[in-house]
């Protein structure tokens, strides 16, 4: 039970953080049927972003929790405008090409941004200063620091302005259109190219907040960590069933659960034959399971032949 | 109004549409008739840029419009209603309406301009907060006319409305579009039911492979022996 607990919390921090990134996925994916398979190292870089500009302040002398605020808005700003070019230069001459093209050239805009990470920020591990005294607590036998609570916090509270933002606003209107309709939402007068460009702002700032919640939670950062961190994250958006905001959220969280129960019961499971670092079977095993039995994912509708 | 001068539209080879020219007045009711394929959606979808013209132009209120952007015909005063209505399904009726109204800011003419169309279709108002994939298909026939009006155009493109509807549906829709005909709007209709289309209009063209074959004011072309033995089933 206590090990139960344990988990569950440390999977709805990881959850949390899962979601902000299949947020990114799914919005994409919902406007123009693309996988952009680039958003994970853009979270990537908003870490390493995040940790450069610690790094500069804290030179300065600028006070830790100012200087984490200012590294998070740097991020998210690099993020966002990272993510408009990509979409401006790697996808939108693609609008018109057949489904696997701009796909095959989001795995090589990875690929890319990877390479350059590298040799920006080099092949070696960053550390993370820590940004705030850890505190711990302790709730029937376990434990959660602030940190967590915060992230937690922090990934709620920017779903709930996305949600605000999506079913509220003109533009977020505009976005629902176009996903549905894209031809006759630009009968209405939407310019389709700055609603594409807008999920893709949007959803680089929310994966730039969760390359930065990353970075302070295991305090460390690695030019590809993006990758798994994207693999999962899209599977998170498969199993919610991609296109569908809600469905991103709860995958996230459900994913992030998943993994962590995993974690904590595989080596009971298998005699201590398999140990908690096998804890990235399960994302994997959750992704197959539900291409084959529930393609359309939890809270998807129905999907067509979509790449 | 609207001069359209040998149009061409080609898509994957096939050329839709061969270098027609045909206008309309403004306050008309134009129909454009003809068989299936025969290139009158390719013609709408032209003029409202949905579709890139291979040649020719199209002139709207004096303007060369043949290669402006898809999102901004309406802001010109053109809106279309597509063939197989487009609504927006997981969009309310309410939403869809607004979103019919999305290029203007006038909050409170929009409010007004929604009032009405409601008044046009009380089936709508029923159903103001019922998501648009749920209606049926008049309804969702309703609901794309009302989005277009929504948009305060002034030429009103509509693509088939009658297809795919029951008679008495049909009927209550062409008595909206004829009562907004009414109030001075101008009109381009494309249908397949090329007697009902005769009978609302003032004036039409009848498309064939591309081109127009005949053209003439409605209520002749309604006894002209050729296009009833070839539209008419006569």
């Amino acid at each position: 039970m206590e090990t139960f607990l344990q988990q569950l919390i440390n999977g709805i921090v990881q959850g949390s953080m899962y979601a902000l990134v299949a947020l990114g996925y799914t919005m994409v994916y919902g406007i123009m049927g693309l996988i952009n398979f680039a958003h994970g190292e853009v979270v990537m870089i908003g870490t390493m972003v995040a940790i450069t500009v610690l790094g500069l302040l804290a030179a300065l002398g600028v006070p830790m929790g100012l200087a984490a605020v200012l590294a998070l808005l740097a991020a998210m700003l690099a993020c966002m405008g990272l993510g408009w070019s990509l979409e401006r230069i790697a996808y939108r001459p693609l609008r018109n090409a057949p489904r696997l093209t701009p796909l095959i050239t989001a795995i090589g805009m990875s690929i890319i941004l990877q390479n350059l990470a590298m040799m920006i920020w080099s092949r070696n591990y960053l550390s993370f200063p820590p940004i705030i005294e850890k505190v711990s607590y302790e709730v029937a036998g376990a434990h959660f620091s602030n940190v967590q609570v915060l992230i937690v916090v922090l990934a709620a509270l920017s779903m709930a302005g996305l949600l605000l933002l999506i079913y509220r606003t003109r533009l977020g209107m505009a976005m629902r259109a176009t996903s549905q309709n894209l031809p006759v939402a630009r009968l209405m007068g939407v310019n389709v190219n700055r609603v594409i460009a807008a999920a893709f702002i949007i959803g680089s700032a929310m994966g730039a907040l969760a390359g930065f919640m990353v970075g302070a939670y295991y305090e460390i950062a690695h030019y590809q960590m993006g990758f798994m961190l994207g693999l999962k994250a899209f599977t998170a958006a498969v199993l919610g069933g991609i296109g569908n905001l809600g469905g991103a959220m709860l995958g996230g969280l459900l994913l992030g659960i998943i993994e962590a129960l995993g974690a904590g019961y595989i080596g009971d499971l298998t005699g201590g034959f398999l140990g908690s670092h096998y804890q990235d079977i399960f994302a994997f095993v959750v992704l197959i399971g539900v291409l084959m039995f529930r393609p359309s994912g939890l809270f998807g509708e129905k999907t067509g032949e979509r790449a | 109004m609207l001069e359209v001068t040998g149009l061409r539209v080609a898509y994957g080879g096939i050329h839709a549409v061969k270098s027609i020219t045909f206008h309309i007045n403004e306050g008309e009711m134009v129909a454009l008739i003809g068989a299936n394929g025969a290139g009158k959606t390719s013609t709408l979808k032209a003029i409202a840029r949905v579709l890139d013209a291979a040649g020719g132009d199209v002139h709207f209120a004096g303007e060369d419009i043949t290669r402006l952007p898809a999102h901004e015909v309406l802001g010109r005063g053109i809106a279309l209603v597509p063939e197989g209505r487009g609504v927006f399904p997981r969009l309310t009726v309410a939403e869809n309406l607004m979103m019919g109204a999305y290029i203007r800011h006038d909050r409170a003419e929009i409010a007004r301009d929604m009032e009405q169309v409601y008044d046009h279709f009380p089936r709508l108002r029923e159903r103001e907060g019922q998501l648009a994939g749920t209606l049926s298909g008049g309804e969702q026939q309703m609901l794309a006319i009302g989005r277009a009006l929504m948009g305060r155009p002034k030429l009103l493109l509509l693509d088939e409305p009658s297809m795919g509807l029951a008679p008495l549906m049909v009927q209550k829709i062409f008595a909206v579009i004829q009562a907004v005909a009414a109030q001075g709007m101008t009109i381009l209709l494309v249908e397949q039911n090329a007697r009902l289309a005769l009978e609302v209009s003032q004036r039409a063209y009848v498309m064939e492979s591309g081109g127009i074959s005949h053209t003439g004011n409605s209520a002749e072309l309604l006894t002209d022996a050729r296009v009833r033995a070839a539209y008419l089933g006569e």
